[in-house]
């Protein structure tokens, strides 16, 4: 083969697997959900108001993976939107609602079932306050949302497996299904993109239950982006 | 050939010193605890034996380019000839000297380790090489997706998200994981411990100044493994038994709900029985079901 051949045989090569990489890439980066923005939804330093809800099937309305478990989020304009990437102002009191409508189990590590990292270390659980809560009894802990690098964690308690009214895929609405209604405070720290989680490994049928949605951005996990 | 050893022998002799002096007590991982310490040295020492052999290579290769250049008068040429046969002095030193560094190296390396008690290496469950310090305080890192915590076995067991060590105490960690292999690495105690499910990974080390500390997971271990990662300190013996003690008091009531300390937990035992996982659940199941717990036998 002359040398042009091998030449263009050698660049051609190298073209298909730089498009291989840039494909792998831009594939990876590309589905992210959306940023629900909360910074501009009330005057400076007032306190955003963040209601989420946890849901054991996200369902046929929001993407590929009917059957994973997700967190939903409300925008401003009170609309359900299946995200984990939420903008907030920095040093601002986040007063955080979660509408926990999944089971729960006993925690794999039950020291988060005890609240952290909130103000006052306490959460109340439908109207009443607690900063423990003991996962191996009652109905358990279904998740938890832990901001790990700002030491946040609350527990949140999950509802009656046994429940006849127990929501089966989103959006969830109460009372036509049962809830627990969690309501905590916390105070953001400085700009940053904080990762938050949850860490009871509920991705059912993966290895330790920490793959498919807990190895998701979008559904067990996501980014608190903090702006100044 | 001569001129080339004394350009060598002058260059080692002068950097050798200087790197030493000014840039060894700089070097990570500075000298926060003993196995900082001697981590520091065994650095210092690799590089001083190392730097002589690099400005050997860097000498030959700056005179050959300079003294043998082509277009240089006289200069012989360079295929064929006695001047490109082998040179048995040069050669018999050459392996002679790499042997002696590398045997040497590895008896350093030995001695290092034990007289450090691991040298802040995970010794596994069964240490042959312990501190000499009468006392050591025992401090259980517990790794899971994607956090380290701390129990605290001496002040009854208490769990922390926070890393707070005494100065001057010798320190046992006990390294373990609730799922996955994660690796326990606190730089400035130049401690680094693979933490791995059912299994105590001792390392040792002994704390000599107050400071922070850098605590990251360093085995890939998932989507957040880059979060994983958290600021210690190390206080004064004083400051800690105040912390240590209110922590205790404070998480007295989630403390009761752990199960008792163990060295490790296993992954099937049950949740409230003394093991971290629920009763239902098979971690090294592909269809874990997760529900209410169910009625004990």
């Amino acid at each position: 083969m002359s040398f042009g051949g091998r030449l263009s045989v050698v660049l051609g090569l190298f073209i298909v697997a730089a498009g291989f990489a840039v494909w792998g890439v831009v594939g990876f980066l590309l589905p992210q959900p959306p940023t629900v923005d909360f910074t501009s939804a009330q005057p400076a330093g007032a306190p955003v108001n963040l209601t989420v809800q946890t849901v054991g099937s996200i369902g046929n309305g929001y993407g590929n993976h009917p059957t994973w478990v997700s967190y939903l989020v409300k925008n401003p304009q009170g609309q359900w939107i299946h995200s984990t990437i939420w903008k907030v102002p920095a040093h601002t009191r986040i007063n955080l609602t979660v509408e926990q409508f999944d089971s729960g189990s006993p925690l794999r590590n039950q020291q988060w079932g005890r609240v952290q990292g909130t103000i006052g270390n306490v959460m109340t659980l439908n109207g009443k306050p607690i900063s423990v809560y003991n996962s191996n009894t009652g109905n358990g802990v279904g998740h938890t949302f832990s901001i790990p690098t700002l030491g946040i964690s609350v527990p949140l308690v999950g509802v009656n497996p046994n429940a006849n009214n127990i929501c089966s895929q989103a959006p969830c609405s109460s009372p036509s299904s049962v809830v627990n209604i969690i309501r905590t405070s916390f105070v953001t720290s400085g700009p940053g993109n904080y990762p938050w989680q949850c860490f009871v490994p509920c991705g059912l049928g993966f290895l330790f239950g920490n793959g498919g949605p807990m190895s998701t951005v979008g559904y067990m996990g996501g980014f608190l982006d903090v702006e100044a | 050939m001569w001129r080339m050893v004394a350009i060598w022998a002058i260059l080692s002799v002068v950097l050798d010193p200087l790197f030493y002096f000014l840039v060894g007590p700089h070097i990570p991982p500075g000298d926060m605890t003993s196995a900082a310490v001697s981590n520091q040295f065994d650095f210092n020492v690799l590089f001083l034996i190392a730097l002589p052999v690099l400005l050997a290579v860097w000498v030959y290769l700056a005179y050959s380019i300079i003294m043998w250049r082509a277009s240089r008068k006289g200069v012989p040429e360079p295929v064929g000839g006695t001047e490109a046969r082998g040179h048995l002095g040069v050669q018999v030193g050459w392996i002679v000297t790499s042997t002696v560094i590398v045997l040497g190296l590895f008896v350093f390396g030995i001695v290092e380790l034990i007289t450090t008690a691991g040298s802040g290496g995970g010794e596994g469950p069964n240490p042959i090489w312990t501190p000499t310090s009468a006392t050591i305080l025992p401090v259980q890192v517990i790794a899971q997706q994607w956090k380290f915590t701390y129990r605290y076995p001496t002040f009854g067991g208490f769990e922390s998200q926070q890393l707070v060590l005494p100065n001057d105490t010798a320190i046992a960690f006990h390294v373990t994981s609730l799922d996955v292999i994660h690796d326990f690495w606190a730089y400035q105690l130049s401690i680094k411990a693979d933490a791995n499910p059912q299994l105590d990974n001792v390392a040792y080390t002994t704390t000599r100044q107050t400071g922070s500390v850098t605590v990251r997971c360093d085995e890939l271990c998932g989507l957040w493994h880059g979060a994983m990662f958290n600021y210690g300190k190390v206080v004064s013996k004083t400051a800690f038994n105040i912390w240590a003690k209110a922590t205790e008091k404070a998480t007295a009531a989630n403390t009761k709900d752990l199960p008792p300390f163990a060295y490790t937990y296993v992954p099937d035992a049950n949740g409230s029985d003394g093991g971290y996982y629920p009763d239902n659940v098979d971690p090294y199941s592909h269809s874990e079901v997760y529900g209410a717990t169910p009625a004990k036998s």
